[in-house]
């Protein structure tokens, strides 16, 4: 089992339980879909997944061992909205290295162009900036991509332009994969197997 | 066909904003550039387009909620009336009504029953409007933060529906609805087209706007390229007139999941001519230069000198 | 010429007021003694060319002195009003970014320093530390930090949850790193309109408690112990002792304090279209 959620209990308030003792185990070359509507807990099971957060009750496996809380984490998370997860203040290239220098292949991969180093994030669309989000977190040590809605925001060109380029760089390098989406045909387009999320 | 009254039509409509460029110096940014539309009775316009096609701000121009750096140009009618800025203050609100898209949008600390009243309304009417999306008489004394979701999206249109709307902008109206919520909520608006109102449906949820709309109007980049009655986009590439729309429906994940290369140009660098160049498969050297007018095709329109 | 548009003028005010301040500071500190020394020959004159503000019961010039003093206010304000900021930045995002213990506790100590009335802490700090310069300085500058260690301790709340910051501790930074890179850059230009509306309030303060004599010696010219010395006087019927170092006063508090609104409306994002 390369990620494996144990028991998995987040409440945020103490009156309504989002997540109730919700197990998943995702296996090495595996591509799974978690699909359901919005609002249901899947964003939240998807931070928890990427130790953003930490659940009020049971355990996330990496590889067999417990998620690490300090130091570069093995599953990397990519956001719904890009532009919350880019610093608005800074130059697109320090947001770019800011875990990793990246080659100039990941970047042909990404199709990142190089003028857009020396801009801000306002001044791209969020089509551009997810392809920054997505760089960023391809670090060596990066071993499972969750995508956490990822192109939800995006049109639907853009949307099949980001995941053509994520495809490749997951299926080149052999990385694990969750996909977290409300559209059940996206999932079926680029997942092995597809978990509903209200029957788990 | 009968002949149906027009509620509104747009006609080369451009909006730009005044920006700061480098330091101090100020510049006119366009945003939207000869766009054209029209809502006719009884109809639900889908627009569809990505995020910084200028969907939203055309919500805003048709309302007259631009902010205060901005300057609109162009022709827009209603009921045959130049929908003037004074015009456009009368009627907002009352004929042409936003439903927006959450309840973000109203007061936190005010009971839902007296927002739906509003300035303009009655009791008398909010309690026919609530009855009508089956909303109890508890419901008028709760506050935003206790609706649910589904009640949210009810209290919402109730506000549209309140003032005799003959036009209804619904602003992304579906976003975090689950598919049976989203269907209810698209169902209480056919009803209202179907009473004899214009609904504008803004949207970047394109198979929401193939499922529902009567016509679709694609933007691109600040301006309409393509409108169409809504088989068509159903029908596929083939009855479609502009290569923007056929990409769009190309890349949806059930018909191919197939994108074109390039992204949508930001406004203040846009290219010359037809908008779509750089990324079109079909282009040639006349596309580059000069102004694509927009033409009737096959019971659509279209800004395309190559479409057929 | 082109008319002038917001972003300018306001570029335009802030300079020339910046540029006000420097001068009476600066003309201040390069003064001659000489000019503010006692002249008995031309005691107690009314304004005139020679006396713009007129002279005192010892003679001495009065536009001289109050130049001198609220270029010593300045200075001293400036002092205060850093180490203030300072500690309200330190403060703000130890509070904010440990949280915990450490929250209660500073969140605490800004509760007590606001509960308690300025003016009233402010004296009795300076009469603890032997008042003079240093009572004043300490003194302002512990007094004015708990407003702007709130607003900061909000702001690093705020930026601690974006997704940008969590996404960078999955990096493998360190909450050291994401201070110096993420957070103090955020806070920056809030604390920076801080620090200068913290100015006006320093000064009338310093001015305040010297004028009650818990600050500066008599023998320094202060506004504060210019407007004290005046008071007894006025009934003499010399009222222009009184009347221009307290417009002088207003004046320089209100330019500092429009210094600051400018600056706000040139770094805040909400207005900087306009």
């Amino acid at each position: 089992m390369l990620l494996e959620a144990k028991n998995i209990t987040f409440s945020y308030t103490k009156k309504k339980t989002i997540l109730d003792n919700v197990s998943l185990g995702i296996e090495k070359g595996e591509r799974v879909a978690l699909v359901g509507p919005s609002g249901c807990g899947k964003s939240t099971l998807s931070q928890i997944l990427a130790g953003y957060m930490k659940p009020d009750k049971g355990e996330v496996y990496f590889d067999g061992k417990l998620l690490p809380e300090k130091g570069y984490c093995p599953v990397q998370l990519i956001y719904q909205h890009p532009e919350k997860a880019i610093n608005p203040r800074w130059k697109l290239g320090r947001t770019l290295t800011e875990a990793w220098e990246p080659d100039q292949e990941l970047l042909d991969d990404m199709g990142i162009e190089k003028e857009w180093l020396t801009r801000y994030p306002i001044e791209l669309s969020g089509g551009e900036m997810q392809r920054f989000c997505i760089a960023r977190a391809m670090g060596p040590d990066t071993k499972f991509v969750i995508a956490d809605e990822m192109t939800t925001m995006l049109d639907v060109i853009t949307q099949a332009q980001i995941w053509e380029l994520l495809l490749h760089i997951v299926d080149k390098r052999n990385l694990g994969m969750l996909v977290v989406t409300h559209n059940p045909l996206l999932a079926e387009r680029i997942c092995t197997r597809v978990i509903e999320f209200d029957k788990m | 066909m009968e002949q149906k009254k027009n509620i509104l039509s747009v006609k080369n409509l451009s909006v730009s904003f005044k920006m700061y460029d480098k330091g101090l110096e100020q510049k006119d940014l366009k945003v939207i550039s000869n766009l054209n539309i029209s809502v006719q009775e009884g109809e639900i316009l889908a627009i569809a387009g990505s995020s910084g096609s200028g969907k939203s701000l055309l919500a805003s121009a048709i309302l007259g909620i631009l902010p205060n750096n901005a300057s609109v140009d162009g022709i827009m009618t209603y009921c045959g009336m130049e929908l003037t800025e004074e015009l456009q203050k009368k009627l907002r609100g009352k004929e042409i009504a936003l439903v927006p898209q959450s309840v973000a949008y109203l007061d936190p600390l005010m009971h839902v029953g007296s927002q739906v009243v509003g300035v303009r309304g009655t009791l008398e009417k909010m309690r026919t409007a609530f009855k009508r999306y089956e909303l109890s008489k508890e419901v008028e004394t709760m506050y935003p933060f206790q609706l649910s979701g589904g009640m949210a999206r009810r209290i919402l249109l109730s506000t549209a529906v309140i003032g005799d709307a003959r036009l209804i902008v619904a602003d992304e109206p579906t976003p975090g609805l689950s598919k049976e919520m989203a269907k209810d909520a698209m169902g209480h608006l056919r009803t209202l087209a179907d009473e004899g109102r214009g609904i504008i449906l803004i949207t970047h949820d394109i198979d929401l706007a193939f499922e529902y709309a009567d016509r679709v109007a694609v933007f691109y980049a600040g301006t309409t390229v393509e409108t169409a009655p809504v088989e068509d986009f159903r029908n596929g590439p083939e009855s479609l007139r502009h290569p923007y729309s056929k990409a769009l429906w190309e890349a949806l994940p059930q018909n191919g999941f197939k994108p074109i290369p390039g992204t949508q140009p930001y406004a203040g660098s846009l290219p010359e001519g037809c908008l779509f160049w750089p990324r079109c498969p079909v282009r040639t050297e006349a596309c580059m230069k000069g102004e694509i007018p927009s033409r009737s095709l096959r019971g659509g329109e279209v800004c395309c000198i190559h479409a057929t | 010429m082109k008319k002038m548009n917001r972003r300018t003028k306001t570029v335009m005010l802030v300079i020339i007021i910046a540029g006000i301040l420097l001068i009476i500071s600066a003309a201040g500190l390069l003064m001659n003694p000489a000019l503010y020394e006692p002249n008995y020959a031309a005691k107690k004159l009314p304004p005139c060319a020679a006396h713009w503000f007129g002279t005192d019961y010892l003679g001495r010039d009065m536009f001289c002195r109050t130049i001198k003093g609220l270029s010593n206010s300045i200075m001293l304000g400036t002092m205060a009003a850093v180490f203030s900021a300072f500690m309200a930045l330190f403060l703000g995002i130890v509070s904010a970014s440990v949280g915990g213990r450490a929250d209660k506790i500073i969140s605490y100590f800004v509760d007590l320093v606001m509960g308690v009335p300025h003016m009233v802490l402010l004296m009795l700090i300076s009469f603890s530390l032997g008042k003079g310069l240093k009572g004043v300085v300490i003194g302002v500058a512990l007094t004015h930090w708990p407003n702007l260690t709130r607003v900061i301790r909000g702001e690093v709340l705020q930026v601690k949850n974006m997704q940008y910051v969590k996404a960078s501790k999955k990096f493998g930074k360190s909450n050291f790193q994401i201070a110096c890179h993420h957070i103090i850059p955020h806070v920056m230009p809030q604390f920076l309109v801080g620090l200068l509306l913290l100015f006006p309030h320093a000064i009338l303060h310093e001015a305040g408690v010297t004028f009650l004599g818990f600050g500066l010696s008599v023998d320094t010219p202060a506004i504060g112990i210019i407007l004290s010395e005046s008071l007894k006087h006025i009934s003499t019927g010399m009222w222009w002792l009184v009347f221009f170092p307290g417009i002088m006063l207003v004046a320089v508090v209100m330019l500092f304090d429009k210094l600051g609104d400018n600056v706000k409306l040139l770094i805040d994002p909400s207005s900087a279209q306009e």
